[in-house]
């Protein structure tokens, strides 16, 4: 969560941003994070930041998988075992579920126009 | 921009708004405006002289790196730089590392030049065992951490000679929970898998046998006394793991370790 924190603020200033009031975080069901940690950690931290205050939220990411013998993609929920519905097939190929970052930030002031003219090319 | 627009508006225009995606800027226009903030943009629109407000939200989908991940790749790097295949070996504490290690230095350490780094809470007991003169082995005390980590890796891959060397093991701390977490910059990542231990470990340790390139069921030998069913371990970790090579073996008969050193030929790169 620091780690994230510290992209915030770095995102912020390049925004132009003083205050950030709205944090959506985009988090795999795969990508090996506790999200009651997260949250702690996340107000622990949060306090004196340029994100005090700000609302976290938390989009998950459910698992998907592709199979290789039928070549369909489909969803896992709460498993490792990823298990083809079409032909039974196992799959260790793993499409979506290990999402880890930042995915919008919100800040509590109008940007100038100028600094979003080049925005930092990200992911 | 998150506030999604509705496609371009048919034949009739109505009024609405648009909004610049790349200076976030936001104009009148014909489409009309929807999404979670829309209501707030309407208003702020209307108070604006120019008729123009930034947006300030801004979509980032920036990846967030944790510290080791970065280390692990700068790892990763150096080794393959270095024309190195580096294993990660990682098992519960007791399943057979370092005794797979001994014999594989004393037989394919022959042939091809190996080094080890190896992780214990306390102890250089198995430095130790695994000192060879044709080897270089450091041994990592990590106290109280119960996993190794990149950094780690880093600093002891420093301490010793890789001159000439091909093969990198590093036995991880016996741990089959924290160390699935925790990119070393492994070239493969090896679990094993002991027979002593039950049929049924991939199914409730699941992530570190998901992140396996090879899994090693050790101690074969003993499966009989134990009534070890190996048809259902196998079977096990292919639903966890499908994409895992397997390769059942035992250090003490020899069973299995004519592929375990195939496997290991097959990552070194030709010079």
């Amino acid at each position: 969560m620091q780690s994230a924190l510290d992209a915030i603020c770095q995102q912020a200033e390049k925004y132009g941003a003083t205050h950030v009031t709205r944090i959506v975080l985009r988090v795999g069901t795969l990508a090996g994070v506790d999200l009651d940690a997260l949250r702690f950690a996340y107000e622990a931290l949060a306090p004196g930041s340029i994100a005090d205050g700000a609302a976290l939220e938390i989009e998950s990411v459910p698992a998907r998988a592709r199979c290789a013998g039928c070549q369909s993609e489909f969803g896992v929920e709460r498993s490792f075992i990823f298990k083809c519905p079409q032909c039974g097939d196992y799959s260790g190929d793993i499409r979506a579920g290990r999402e880890l970052g930042i995915a919008r930030l919100e800040f509590d002031q109008p940007t100038p126009h100028e600094q979003h003219a080049h925005p930092p090319r990200t992911g | 921009m998150n506030n999604t627009l509705t496609p371009p508006a048919p034949a009739e225009p109505a009024v609405g708004y648009r909004i610049n995606a790349l200076t976030g800027a936001a104009t009148s226009s014909v489409r009309d405006l929807s999404g979670p903030l829309s209501a707030e943009i309407t208003a702020a629109l209307a108070a604006s002289p120019s008729g123009e407000i930034s947006v300030r939200s801004v979509d980032l989908n920036l990846p967030l790196l944790e510290k080791n991940d970065i280390l692990a790749e700068r790892n990763r790097g150096y080794f393959l730089g270095r024309g190195l295949a580096a294993l990660n070996l990682v098992s519960s504490p007791g399943a057979g590392k370092t005794t797979l290690l001994e014999r594989t230095l004393d037989e394919f350490g022959r042939e091809t030049r190996c080094a080890v780094l190896v992780g214990d809470l306390e102890t250089d007991n198995d430095g130790q065992r695994l000192s060879r003169p044709h080897a270089p082995v450091a041994q990592i005390t990590t106290g109280t951490v119960c996993h190794l980590d990149a950094s780690m890796i880093a600093r002891a891959a420093q301490s010793i000679n890789l001159d000439g060397v091909r093969v990198l093991f590093i036995e991880n701390v016996g741990n089959l929970v924290c160390p699935a977490s925790f990119d070393l910059g492994e070239q493969a990542r090896v679990v094993l898998l002991s027979t002593t231990e039950g049929e049924d470990k991939p199914l409730k340790y699941p992530p570190i046998f998901k992140s396996a390139n090879l899994v090693l069921l050790t101690k074969i030998d003993l499966a009989g006394v134990l009534g070890f069913k190996r048809d259902v371990a196998l079977d096990n970790i292919r639903r966890i793991a499908p994409q895992a090579q397997i390769i059942t073996l035992s250090t003490r008969t020899g069973e299995g370790l004519p592929e375990w050193y195939a496997f290991l030929r097959s990552l070194i790169a030709p010079r």
